[in-house]
């Protein structure tokens, strides 16, 4: 009989949980889910700082007027924006749940979120089951639109191929000697593709380069004692790494203590976000990318995005007592995309909250100014944002006792980013055809 | 008349349960089945604390059982849910038939740790793939029902009945394996194993047999995880999801079948709604709601249902 009792419970569950209905958006709010790391290892480097940025925007739009046109209007086209907010850690299964609570149950009228590049390949199929209108923000892998097509996702930042072409391509255009060179990358999917990408555009760049070795780390290891003798001993002319947060800091702090940066020229494919952490600790003369005209190289950029840049930059300094890096950059064109998206959607419908179909017209092909540059919806129908990007080289400046980025070298869009209806590892492995530098 | 109680207590359970699909709203109908799904894993590991021994490690059938279907949908085009879940099944039988009777010999924390070990070369080998996606997984398409290939919600009715019907006949064999004679020497060798052996039985067989059940269970929970949720990687055999189903047992406690499944849907009920309402503590908030549970519970929520039972006597 224990069934029957238990059954029982579960059915009062059940009713608890159908009473428990949703908060229904208002007609004058417009709702986003934003998903990113507030806890685990990609909280500090990059979760929370995205969120910072991405909830003083939030605020500055709902006020109005607080941002350079075209932003100066209210909120999302007058509508207010509201905010839900959820923990990425936990695994790509608990993010498909959590979307489908946000949709379902939060019914949110988009979704933008993301680091991790294994919920990006989890979320897009139960996005277009559920036909609900998703960004993706900052992830990396190419195949999200590469291994499928999706009618209500859109990737608002150049995948992660861009960060290592450029890095070769800065290393030919500056003319270094480049005889040999030598990787140290965390042992899973990022590291593992961005060192494929790297050595991918060394090979085209470099044909004569020697890869002297390819070590793996586990991610999180902290400790690369071994792994630095190794480096020391090959004496590559360039080491590669593309190590974030915890990693990256333990990496740079152990090696220059032993020289490796004296006896290596150490390039880094995202690096700039570990320099507040690090200050004067980060050696002088190391090339580095901020996957896009991201933190300290879109401030040294001017131009016509200058008031843009300076007016999220001042704010977030004032509010959090430190600069920007990549994070919230990305955070910043993601939600300035979702803007102008809803406003092309209500200025086609009639100025009325725009439906997930609406917005995946208007978001298909967008194009639009970010403080990271000019972003265009190119690839994969429309679907996936190219970007320009920067890569420069670290001054620490004694006198004002802050990094400095110098030898910065701007590139276009289209000169490290792959042309639609190509796979990356096929662009590299041609020679990047279609690649447009000038 | 014990078996005609069953029966009847099965369909019940099942007459309760289907009618979740008509009552329950979209996300919490995706929310169950996810959550009965992982108490089919978790049933499988209960079966284990009867007889005294916790695995750490039943991510490695969970994991496999999802990969050998994404792999199978994936390479061969198959997309029933029946035939995979069977072929799932049949991986992990023989898997587990492999390793059973080695870890057979185990007890206390060897057999946890020696269980943790194999889930975690699983996930280690699986990471290093990247020909099948490494860290980053894999993804499935929607299953087909002999045919039928339904979307949107009739989809995920489909599922949630399926998993309903697994649920019920899982629970309901291993009740009816509980209360056989071999069941009740596992529990027994949880009192005294010296004494099972003295008596003339074999405690290496029997839990042997608890452990490719668990096996079979795992594969068949992983199956309709992926299923579900569309996506696979590596996590499903990390030693974290292994310690959420090792929770969930001890939530429930041993005595009882269908605290199982609630305990699994209590715990992810918990889990959503404490990351809803606390996004920075969320972890925090789980883990009081743990804590809480196994002091004021220490032998499960089933011993909610053997109080009240005993209080009637």
């Amino acid at each position: 009989m224990k069934s029957t009792r238990m059954g029982g419970a579960l059915a009062a569950l059940t009713v608890a949980a159908g009473l428990a209905g949703p908060a229904a958006a208002q007609d004058d709010t417009f709702k986003i889910g934003v998903i990113t790391f507030l806890s685990g290892q990609a909280a500090e480097s990059f979760g929370v700082p995205a969120w910072n940025g991405g909830k003083l925007l939030v605020e500055m739009l709902n006020e109005g007027g607080k941002m350079p046109a075209p932003y100066d209007t209210k909120g999302f086209g007058g509508l207010n924006i509201e905010v839900v907010v959820v923990d990425e850690a936990g695994g790509a299964t608990k993010q498909v749940q959590e979307f489908r609570n946000l949709v379902q149950r939060e019914e949110v009228d988009a979704v933008v979120g993301y680091v991790s590049s294994g919920d990006c390949l989890a979320i897009p199929p139960v996005a277009d089951e559920l036909k609900a209108f998703t960004i993706l923000y900052d992830c990396g892998t190419p195949r999200v639109f590469e291994d499928g097509s999706f009618e209500y996702v859109f990737r608002t930042a150049a995948h992660a191929t861009m960060d290592n072409v450029s890095l070769a391509r800065y290393l030919k255009s500056r003319n270094f000697d480049v005889p040999s060179f030598a990787g140290l990358n965390q042992d899973y999917a990022w590291g593992q593709d961005s060192w494929a990408d790297f050595t991918g555009s060394m090979a085209q760049l470099f044909p004569d380069a020697e890869v002297k070795t390819a070590l793996f780390p586990k991610f999180g290891a902290g400790q690369y004692g071994t792994e630095i003798s190794a480096l020391l001993r090959e004496r590559a002319a360039v080491v590669h790494s593309s190590n974030w947060g915890g990693d990256l800091q333990g990496f740079l702090i152990q090696a220059t203590a032993r020289g490796l940066h004296e006896r290596s020229q150490l390039a880094l494919a995202a690096g700039d976000h570990v320099i507040p952490q690090l200050q004067d600790k980060m050696p002088d003369g190391v090339i580095l990318g901020a996957r896009g005209v991201n933190g300290l190289a879109a401030k040294a950029r001017g131009g016509e995005l200058q008031e843009l840049t300076d007016t999220l930059w001042d704010a977030y300094e004032a509010e959090y007592g430190v600069f920007p890096v990549q994070a919230p950059f990305r955070m910043w064109q993601a939600l300035l995309g979702l803007k102008t998206a809803v406003e092309k959607a209500m200025a086609d419908n009639g100025g009325t909250k725009p439906t997930d179909e609406q917005l995946a017209a208007a978001m298909k092909g967008l194009e639009w100014d970010a403080p990271s540059g000019h972003i265009e919806m190119a690839l994969a129908d429309g679907h996936q944002a190219i970007q320009p990007n920067a890569i420069g080289t670290t001054k620490w400046n004694a006198e004002e006792g802050r990094m400095e980025l110098v030898d910065v070298e701007y590139f276009d869009a289209r000169c490290v980013n792959p042309p639609e209806g190509m796979k990356a590892q096929e662009w590299l492995a041609q020679g990047f055809p279609g690649a447009k530098c000038d | 008349m014990m078996r005609s109680n069953l029966l009847l207590s099965a369909f019940g359970a099942f007459a309760v349960l289907a009618a979740g699909s008509v009552i329950l709203p979209d996300w919490a109908m995706f929310l169950f089945a996810m959550a009965l799904a992982k108490g089919l894993v978790c049933l499988g590991i209960v079966g284990m604390m009867r007889g005294g021994l916790v695995s750490f490690g039943q991510g490695l059938y969970y994991c496999l059982g999802a990969y050998t279907a994404t792999l199978v949908a994936g390479s061969f085009g198959v997309s029933d849910i029946f035939l995979l879940t069977l072929l799932s099944a049949g991986v992990c039988l023989l898997v587990g038939a492999a390793f059973g009777p080695l870890l057979a010999n185990y007890r206390g924390i060897f057999f946890a740790m020696l269980s943790l070990a194999l889930s975690m070369v699983l996930y280690g080998s699986l990471s290093k793939m990247s020909f099948i996606g490494g860290t980053d997984g894999l993804n499935i398409a929607a299953p087909t029902f002999l045919g039928w290939a339904p979307e949107g919600r009739p989809l995920q009715t489909a599922l949630y009945i399926y998993v309903t019907a697994l649920v019920v006949i899982a629970g309901t064999l291993m009740r009816i394996f509980f209360d056989s004679e071999q069941g009740l020497i596992t529990l027994a060798t949880r009192d005294n194993e010296l004494r099972v052996e003295y008596l003339g039985a074999s405690v290496r067989n029997v839990m042997s047999y608890t452990y490719v059940f668990g096996a079979v269970l795992g594969g068949i929970g992983g199956t309709i995880a992926v299923l579900a949720l569309g996506h696979v990687d590596p996590e499903f055999a990390f030693w974290t999801t292994s310690g959420e189903f090792v929770f969930v047992a001890i939530l429930a406690g041993y005595l009882s079948v269908p605290a199982v499944f609630v305990a699994a849907i209590i715990l992810e009920m918990v889990r959503s709604f404490s990351n809803l309402y606390f996004p920075n503590t969320w972890q925090l908030a789980l883990g009081i709601f743990l804590l809480a549970v196994i002091v004021m519970l220490p032998n499960g929520l089933g011993s909610l249902v053997r109080r009240r039972k005993e209080d009637a006597t």
